[in-house]
């Protein structure tokens, strides 16, 4: 039966055609949908972990244990996960496991466009890289075959045009494969100095049989059609490239780590010009070039950002890419009419606060107006940096600093900080934006929702108690739309030589769904002073006269605007449309 | 072969509309491939979802300047991303307004005469989508009244493209969905 899929949809139809049995994740764009599609296999035990790395660690004692395990993430989260990734290489595995990396070229919703490959080379490990669905399906179970057969974790990258398309996809049963028998064996599983460096002959004996068989190996496809152009590529630049040269020849590389370089050589030979095109990084360039095998990569292609059809052609034929209307105004993402982060922020903003954040939709606290956000690094970051502010400047800068993290990402690597700054005498003001979601990635539940990823009630994980238990003394909670108090807080605690924690909390207003009636304008009461429009909700818009007016079809009726007005001009009872 | 972009803004439903393009391919027998966009890019930002139909589709993406047709869901975008389309292309423009962070702010103002720009440049076909969902009773609907209209526009079957939607949509919202397909269909 043949079925449209989505790219990380096929990732997840794979592992059930392989028999996986654990799958855990934390999500990420362009991974989430992966752990998700798996949740609706009810043969397969599927959880969001706090983290990466805790998802790694889940994924490697179900396969120590003997069962098929895969577990997803997004590039970055590779970082989080690269602990214990380093030393699966040397253990292997018992069951398959399989670790799906989505990159993110052109950071479509990430904060850098890391080559997840340059893993793959760092622990010595296979990885495979799909083109799509129906081969992100083929290469998902392809991958777990290789890790039993080779005894070692594999990696399968995918890209967000990978993982965010959708095309044909057959359909095929289950292969229920069974656990395999656990036999304790601690000069593989237990990696002291002693075992370790045994099992390092393991890895570089595994690595060099690995290159060789890539020579043969199915999924490396080499296509003859005019020998003028040769072009080596994989993933869905390989489907660009056939797309802009039609009758140029074709190295399509599966297995991304190692590189069959017997392969490559002979198709060097064959073709008059030979072209090294790959998104990010020159991984394949630099290592074709290292055999002293002449090719054109990266002196023509950016490092930076996508690939192209239109690219391709460009470089490669001398066409023109049609440019787009620079003039025009830009329509960054902004937070959602209701978002309960938009009253925090304008706080911050008008205390004119240092803000050390972090990531998820806050991070959009960062744009105009509302100016809010000084850094931005990666899942945590805000509440060490913090920190970090606080020991290099004093308390002088520390009673004008606050950290910002939203209450998914404290739980995944927050909680650390926390403990740091009260260990070691800080006096950071933290505030946990609690929206009771994983928002930007589009509403996962998360431990302090008390929800499974299958919707399960379980352990709430209370974040009052949490930061208590860090020895955190001062800490409340505040309703975020209530500026009022959400101000009185941060001031409060600013003032206080200790670490305090404000729990901003209100949940998600696309999770709820809850459009009360919105708001109008009494134009006769409006003095167009301007300071609704200093939140910057997308809901109110000015006119050239500086009239003022609220979109019914998009206001949800949180009332923030009402406590920026002093004229008592924003009303309820705007025209609702359903 | 056809290469649709649909575009918008985060938020009015391109991800639903490229499905229901992408069941019709499914129901029509043809190859098919989709584009989406996930993650940041839907929290009120310029969205694009690329639909390929036809014989054995290659890349997910329409190539800039290979775009037989471009739905756009709001004007400013139609124009944002007009360089898309091929010369005999044609763009479907919802006749409806959403002020980007920059006009908001007053940084920046919302371009004049977007539909006569439009219009002296390609082949432009208006559609007031966003007052006929509004007569369906939901302002979410417009983005399949669009496709109602493109799908009479193209000569596509209704029966056709509303198994498409009843493909895609969940039960509890179907039948808003097919009044605002029909309302597309026969919108002049």
């Amino acid at each position: 039966m043949k079925k449209i899929l989505l790219g990380n949809e096929a990732i997840a139809r794979g592992a059930y055609e392989a028999g996986v049995k654990v799958s855990t994740a934390y999500p990420g764009t362009p991974s989430t949908e992966i752990t998700e599609a798996i949740a609706k296999y009810e043969e397969i035990y599927v959880e969001w972990s706090p983290n990466e790395k805790v998802a790694l660690e889940v994924a490697i004692g179900s396969s120590v244990a003997g069962a098929r395990s895969i577990v997803c993430m997004k590039h970055v989260g590779v970082n989080v996960a690269a602990d214990p990734l380093f030393t699966l290489a040397y253990t292997g595995v018992n069951g398959g496991l399989v670790l799906v990396v989505a990159d993110d070229p052109g950071m479509h919703s990430s904060q850098n466009e890391q080559d997840s490959r340059y893993y793959a080379i760092a622990n010595s490990i296979p990885m495979l890289e799909p083109s799509d669905s129906s081969e992100a399906k083929e290469y998902t179970k392809i991958a777990f075959e290789i890790s039993e057969k080779y005894d070692t974790p594999v990696m399968l990258r995918s890209t967000t045009r990978v993982s965010h398309s959708q095309s044909f996809v057959d359909l095929e049963d289950r292969c229920e494969v069974g656990v395999k028998p656990y036999i304790k064996d601690i000069t593989k599983y237990a990696m002291m100095p002693s075992m370790a460096i045994g099992r390092h002959k393991v890895v570089e004996e595994r690595i060099k049989k690995l290159s060789t068989d890539s020579n043969s190996l199915s999924i490396n496809k080499t296509t003859y059609k005019s020998t003028k152009i040769g072009i080596i590529c994989s993933g869905v630049v390989a489907k660009y490239a056939e797309e802009a040269i039609p009758d140029a020849s074709i190295l399509k590389l599966g297995m991304v780590n190692p590189l069959p370089l017997k392969m490559i050589r002979e198709f060097a030979n064959k073709v008059d010009k030979l072209y090294v095109i790959e998104e990010l990084e020159p991984i394949f360039e630099t290592q074709i070039k290292a055999q002293g095998i002449d090719c054109i990569g990266k002196e023509i292609f950016s490092i930076q950002g996508e690939i192209s059809v239109a690219i391709i052609r460009n470089k490669l034929l001398g066409e023109p890419i049609p440019q787009a209307d620079i003039a025009l105004p830009v329509r960054p993402p902004v937070m959602c009419p209701g978002c309960p982060h938009r009253s925090v922020f304008y706080v911050l903003h008008k205390l004119k606060l240092m803000v050390t954040a972090d990531i998820g939709c806050y991070t959009l606290g960062a744009g105009q107006p509302l100016n809010a956000v000084d850094t931005v690094v990666c899942m945590g970051a805000s509440i060490g940096m913090c920190h970090g502010v606080d020991k290099a400047l004093g308390r002088e800068q520390s009673k004008k600093t606050v950290a910002v993290i939203g209450d998914s990402t404290f739980v995944h690597s927050g909680i650390t900080g926390v403990v740091d700054a009260v260990y070691n005498q800080g006096s950071s003001t933290i505030i946990i934006l609690d929206n009771s979601t994983t928002g930007m990635t589009g509403h996962q539940p998360n431990p302090a929702t008390g929800r499974t990823i299958r919707d399960q009630v379980t352990h709430q994980l209370n974040l009052e108690q949490v930061v208590r238990a860090c020895g955190v003394n001062s800490v409340q909670i505040v309703d975020a739309y209530d500026m009022v108090a959400v101000e009185k807080a941060v001031k409060e605690e600013l003032a206080k030589d200790e670490v305090s924690v404000i729990i901003a909390r209100k949940p998600c207003v696309l999770l709820t769904k809850e459009v009360k009636s919105p708001y109008y304008i009494d134009s006769d009461k409006c003095k167009k002073c301007g300071m609704c429009m200093k939140i910057g909700c997308p809901a109110i818009m000015m006119a050239k006269d500086k009239s003022v007016s609220i979109k019914a079809d998009q206001c949800v009726g949180c009332g923030v605007c009402v406590q920026m007005c002093k004229f008592d001009s924003i009303k309820l009872g705007g025209k609702t449309n359903g | 072969m056809a290469n649709v972009l649909i575009v918008g803004v985060g938020g009015q439903g391109t991800l639903l509309a490229s499905r229901v393009l992408g069941n019709y391919a499914v129901l029509t027998g043809q190859d098919c491939k989709l584009s989406e966009v996930h993650g940041m890019s839907q929290r009120g930002g310029s969205v694009v979802t690329h639909v390929r139909v036809g014989e054995n589709i290659l890349s997910p993406i329409v190539a800039v300047g290979d775009a037989d047709i471009i739905i756009a869901f709001e004007k400013l975008e139609a124009l944002r991303w007009r360089h898309y389309l091929k010369k005999e292309g044609m763009i479907v423009v919802n006749n409806h307004e959403i002020m980007p962070m920059p006009v908001i702010t007053g940084a920046m103002e919302y371009p004049k005469n977007i539909l006569e720009k439009l219009s002296s440049e390609c082949k432009t076909l208006v559609i007031n989508a966003a007052q006929l969902a509004l007569e369906c009773g939901n302002v979410k609907v417009a983005n399949v009244i669009m496709l109602g209209a493109l799908a009479k526009n193209l000569g596509w079957k209704f029966e056709d493209i509303a198994e498409a939607v009843k493909m895609t949509v969940p039960a509890k919202f179907l039948e808003i969905n097919l009044l605002a397909l029909e309302k597309g269909y026969n919108a002049k």
